[in-house]
């Protein structure tokens, strides 16, 4: 494989990602990750110099919405699914600044 | 023998953009609503919600681009920046980041020197367009915050300056010629103190003289011209202690605090800073054709510096008048519409400058804050030239009017303060003036000249104001 | 007319295995869509006895096939009376009016749960539908429930579900294939007349050649992608599963069109139309029909290749002038997409963090706690991969090298696309490189399963219309389908290949 993967890029993924691997995971996702990215790597066989990328398939531009309001009050059902609801809003644990 | 250090200060400027609703969804921008009222699932990253963009949104860009002397980016595109912050509900801003609207512009500052003013030209790097966060409420009692999306997905543009200031007086007079460009264009209120305009500022020291920049930081949270100009002294003087005590600058991000006049890092381990920006593929493109340039250019309004010329040139009032009155472009409009009514140049100006100036600062106002109407401060001025009723009633007048907007004519009517015109009455009164102060009357026949202006006073008094003080002046003489 | 009681496979010609609990229910369940909305118009049948049959299917094969995440018998039953009065009243007359209807769990549906087959989003009920539900609705398709699906459609095999592996109908020792097999399995077993999927890399088309049914992809901003739960969002498409071609046009033309709620949804017009039922003719004379030789190589069953090539013979005694030809670029499609897929997911799924909706952890004692455990116990394995791999890829000193990498080489493929359709109306290729695995195959090597999209992919990457059309079964009776793909906005092409060739096997 061309591609190690180590601990501590892992570990920079995760907080990226926000996902905490147990260390069974780490090693797995480690492997897992080096063989897709040695399988990506094929892509360098191919010259793009020049070549645009494509974001979008269609050279659509320009929808816009008007600025006019269309919505009402919606909190009700905004705050339906809320795991933790206080005063109108979502609970969070505290932010520290 | 100590060093003498430049301090080098760029800015990121963000403004909420004046538009009725946000960004990508149709809620309403308004302030003051109760939390999470002006939601819905787009502006709340439900799940498959989808952004579409506010055509308004780019029209504001565009204009405040041009205003600034912008090159504007015809084909542009919004990119996601991806980071974890409960104020931020899909976990990404929508902004720009690879092709940003406006590029490479620059405004004018003037700042005061010894012998009059310094000009100076201040680059803006760049102007893009991106989403507002909503706002978190901390429940220190609970332990715990709480979320309000009501300004999350409002516009906002932000303006990156090139390092181009060296002190905190430039950075107040671009702060000020950046608001009143905008206020003029009618793209944001500006406001810094209720967040519609927020500064970052980036701030490096330097020996005098050195060509390279040192290493910067950025500070946050300054809502205040007062909190920006202390927290560039206070990371000034930050900077200079650990260059000069052998310690680096680290380039990271600070939240000053302006009660304790310190600033913190805001860095933690898991904030990797790391936003992994990519074109967002939920929009597409915006393509801002040439006919759409000259369209926004056509319909931009007179800036400030043209009007200040046109107001020299055309309404003779003194310089300073001019700079007070253009500094609000609402107080702008009122001088202006006020003189199309057929008041006098130079008594408009003298009310703005004067009791109206007065009154916003007594109340700690802000200029855009003038309720009254043109046509009421016109009627007002109408009334003092037709001698209708005098200026000490017309002050009192104006008082109330400023504060309700009410129609002059129609309140001097209602409470009966019309200059007595009425010989008979006026004559009754002076009579009686004469005969309740025969001393002040003795006085002035014995060539006392002085004494008549006791008596004009009495009878103005009697008159509770509504005489004119002239004819007062007139009669009595006559009838002495 | 009643038909002929129907107890084989149409396609396979094989018996399907009913467990013996069809009941007097089979007639109804026999009819396609189409058929069933002209009988339920005729009066013949009504809306709720279409329900009724459904639902006893479900009771039938259901508990061993666990297509649906969440079943809604009574919401059904009231909707079809409702649905009724307003066919009776001829306010509804359009040919998808009173059928039973299945919906992958990744479109939102007010007030019905909606999981994308997550523990996430375990108790999440939207507050909108997805503008493609509502149009199904407003047509007076009845919503049954909400099918099985791999986690967030990041799968091949619907195995990677939170809520339980969906068997394949024709075997229940193997998958439905995925990510939308869940929908693929129920109208394959009957528990619905038709499906909505998403195809993001192949999983409308992929599932429905592995359980014998018609999946159809349309063109990239054909339907709206608002309430669509996004994995890859350049490349997500709702479409159609079915029992048959004409089904498939006609739930496409219900559910497609320009919706100003997604920025990329298109409007078309110009002989673009989304009119598809007019494409369903019965003739292809003189059209082109291209075979990449590069679709045909190592890795292909020889049972999947002959079945696809016998059906391009079909299609060529029937008129049309079948060639083979160099597409180029094939292999190189697969890590493109995934850079893409994974990127754009990576993001995507950045929402889910136990503030607004769906799971959070039961403790954490601070912010950046509560999003690791929420995430990590709320996403599964595969999901994590993927979103791992897409953080990476899209990080500080990768992104040029990766993922701008990646966008070039789709324009390439993109342009590879626009030579063949230079010269060939349709190109013609196998779905998937096998038949359907046996159940828990697949997972044990990620990269293996990722092959197997390999036929599938560039549709997505390049924005085509894509249909999968049944065309045989190999040894062991599991169904095999052929894909024709068309240019861009071309589907009525791909449709009338599609429904020629159809015809032209029912008549045997």
């Amino acid at each position: 494989m061309a591609n190690v993967i180590d601990d501590e890029t892992i570990e920079y993924v995760g907080i990226l990602a926000k996902l905490e691997l147990s260390d069974e995971e780490k090693d797995q996702a480690k492997q897992d990750m080096a063989k897709m990215l040695d399988y990506i790597d094929q892509l360098n066989e191919l010259d793009t110099t020049g070549v645009e990328p494509m974001s979008h398939i269609f050279q659509v531009e320009n929808v816009f919405r008007e600025d006019e309001v269309t919505n009402g009050d919606m909190r009700e059902a905004v705050l339906a699914n809320a795991p933790e609801e206080k005063d109108g809003m979502f609970v969070v644990p505290q932010t520290f600044e | 023998m100590a060093k003498e250090y430049e301090t080098v200060i760029g800015l990121e400027v963000h403004v909420e953009l004046a538009t009725k609703t946000k960004i990508f969804c149709g809620c309403s921008t308004a302030f003051g609503g109760a939390p999470n009222t002006h939601t819905c699932p787009v502006c709340t990253g439900m799940p498959g919600s989808l952004p579409v963009l506010n055509r308004q949104v780019v029209e504001y860009a565009v204009a405040v681009g041009l205003a600034t002397n912008c090159s504007i980016t015809q084909h542009c595109k919004f990119d996601r920046k991806n980071y974890f912050y409960p104020d931020n509900p899909q976990n990404y801003q929508i902004s720009q980041l690879y092709l940003p609207i406006c590029r490479n512009g620059y405004v004018e500052i003037e700042t005061p020197e010894d012998d009059g003013l310094k000009r100076k030209r201040i680059g803006i790097h760049e102007i893009h367009m991106e989403e507002d966060a909503g706002k978190l409420i901390h429940d220190d009692w609970e332990g715990s915050s709480l979320v309000d999306y009501n300004r999350s997905g409002v516009p906002l543009i932000e303006i990156v300056s090139e390092p181009d200031m060296r002190n905190a007086d430039e950075v107040i007079a671009y702060l000020e010629k950046l608001r009143t460009t905008i206020q003029y264009l009618g793209a944001s209120d500006c406001k810094l103190q209720e967040g519609s305009m927020r500064a970052d500022v980036n701030i490096s020291v330097r020996e005098m003289g050195a060509a390279e920049f040192g290493t910067r930081t950025e500070m946050k949270n300054l809502n205040s011209f007062h909190a920006i100009m202390h927290a560039i002294e206070g990371e000034r003087a930050r900077q200079i202690d650990l260059i000069e005590s052998g310690e680096k600058v680290v380039q990271e991000t600070r939240r000053w605090d302006d009660q304790k006049g310190m600033s913190y890092a805001m860095r933690s381990k898991e904030d990797a800073q790391d936003y992994r920006y990519f074109p967002d593929p939920d929009l597409v493109p915006v393509y801002i054709s040439d006919e759409w340039i000259a369209r926004v250019r056509a319909n931009q309004p007179e800036l400030r510096e043209a009007k200040m010329k046109r107001y020299r040139e055309s309404f003779g009032i003194p310089d300073y008048d001019i700079r007070i009155i253009t500094d609000s472009k609402h107080m702008a409009d009122l001088f202006e519409e006020t003189v199309a009514l057929g008041a006098q140049p130079k008594k408009v100006s003298n009310w703005l400058m004067v009791e109206t100036l007065r009154i916003l600062k007594e109340r700690e106002m802000d200029a855009q804050d003038i309720g009254f109407s043109p046509k009421h401060l016109a009627a007002l001025i109408a009334l003092v030239d037709q001698k209708a009723i005098t200026t000490t009633v017309a002050k009192e007048v104006f008082e109330v009017m400023f504060a309700e907007d009410v129609d002059p004519v129609a309140y001097v009517e209602e409470k009966g303060l019309k200059t007595v015109n009425d010989e008979s009455e006026l004559r009754r009164t002076v009579e009686q003036v004469i005969a309740d102060n025969p001393q002040s009357v003795a006085d002035y026949r014995n060539g006392k000249e002085k004494a008549i202006g006791f008596l004009v006073g009495q009878t103005m008094k009697a008159m509770k104001g509504k005489a004119d003080p002239t004819g007062v002046n007139k009669l009595l003489k006559e009838l002495l | 007319m009643r038909r002929r009681k129907r107890t084989v496979c149409l396609w396979c010609r094989r018996p399907l295995s009913d467990n013996g609990k069809r009941g007097k229910s089979m007639s109804i369940l026999d009819y396609t869509a189409v058929e069933l909305s002209d009988q339920i118009r005729r009066g013949e049948i009504k809306v709720v006895d279409a329900v009724e049959a459904v639902f006893a299917q479900i009771d039938g094969r259901e508990k061993e096939l666990n297509c649906y995440v969440t079943l809604q018998k009574e919401r059904a039953l009231e909707q079809a009376k409702i649905v009724q009065a307003k066919i009776d009243a001829g306010e509804l007359s359009g040919p998808l009016a009173g059928v039973p209807f299945a919906i992958k769990d990744n479109m939102c549906t007010k007030g019905t749960r909606t999981t994308c087959s997550s523990k996430i989003l375990e108790n999440f009920v939207p507050a909108y539908s997805a503008t493609a539900v509502e149009k199904l609705e407003a047509a007076g398709a009845v919503v049954i429930g909400k099918t099985n699906m791999d986690e967030f459609a990041m799968g091949s095999t619907t195995e990677t579900s939170y809520y339980g592996v969906t068997k394949n109908p024709h075997n229940a020792m193997h998958v439905p294939g995925g990510s939308s097999g869940g929908s693929a399995a129920a109208v394959a077993a009957g528990e619905c007349f038709a499906a909505l999927g998403s195809d993001t890399g192949g999983s409308i088309r992929q599932p429905a050649s592995h359980c014998g049914v018609v999946g159809m992809k349309p063109t990239y901003g054909t339907v709206s992608r608002y309430g669509l739960i996004a994995y890859g969002s350049s490349l997500d498409q709702i479409g159609p599963l079915a029992k048959d071609v004409r089904d498939c046009a006609a739930i496409l033309e219900v559910i497609s069109g320009r919706d100003e709620k997604d920025s990329t949804s298109m409007s078309r017009e110009n002989g673009q139309g989304t009119d598809f039922i007019s494409a369903l003719q019965e003739d292809i004379q003189g059209m082109r029909i291209g075979i990449p030789r590069d679709y045909f190589g190592a890795g292909l069953d020889t049972e999947v290749r002959d079945a696809v090539l016998a059906a391009a013979e079909v299609l060529r005694a029937k008129g049309a002038v079948v060639e083979e030809f160099d597409l180029s670029l094939v292999q190189y499609a697969i890590p493109t997409y995934y850079t893409i897929a994974a990127a754009e997911a990576s993001s995507n799924l950045e929402r889910f963090d136990g503030i607004k909706y769906g799971y959070r952890t039961a403790e954490a004692d601070n912010l950046h706690a509560m999003y690791k455990k929420t995430r990590s116990e709320g996403f599964g394995a595969e999901v994590k991969r993927r979103i791992m791999l897409g953080s990476f890829v899209l990080s500080s000193g990768y992104y040029d090298a990766y993922y701008l990498k990646a966008l070039r080489v789709k324009a390439l493929i993109r342009r590879a696309f626009d030579a063949a359709f230079a010269k060939y109306d349709v190109i013609l290729g196998p779905v998937a490189p096998t038949t359907a695995p046996k159940l828990g195959e697949s997972l044990a090597d990620p990269l293996k399963m990722y092959l197997g999209d390999i036929y599938t992919i560039s549709a997505n990457l390049a924005g085509l219309p894509g249909i999968s059309v049944p065309c045989g079964t190999d040894a062991a009776g599991l169904p095999i389908g052929v894909q024709l793909l068309g240019d861009c906005f071309q589907e009525k092409k791909i449709l009338r290949v599609a429904y020629t060739y159809e015809q032209a096997v029912k008549r045997g």
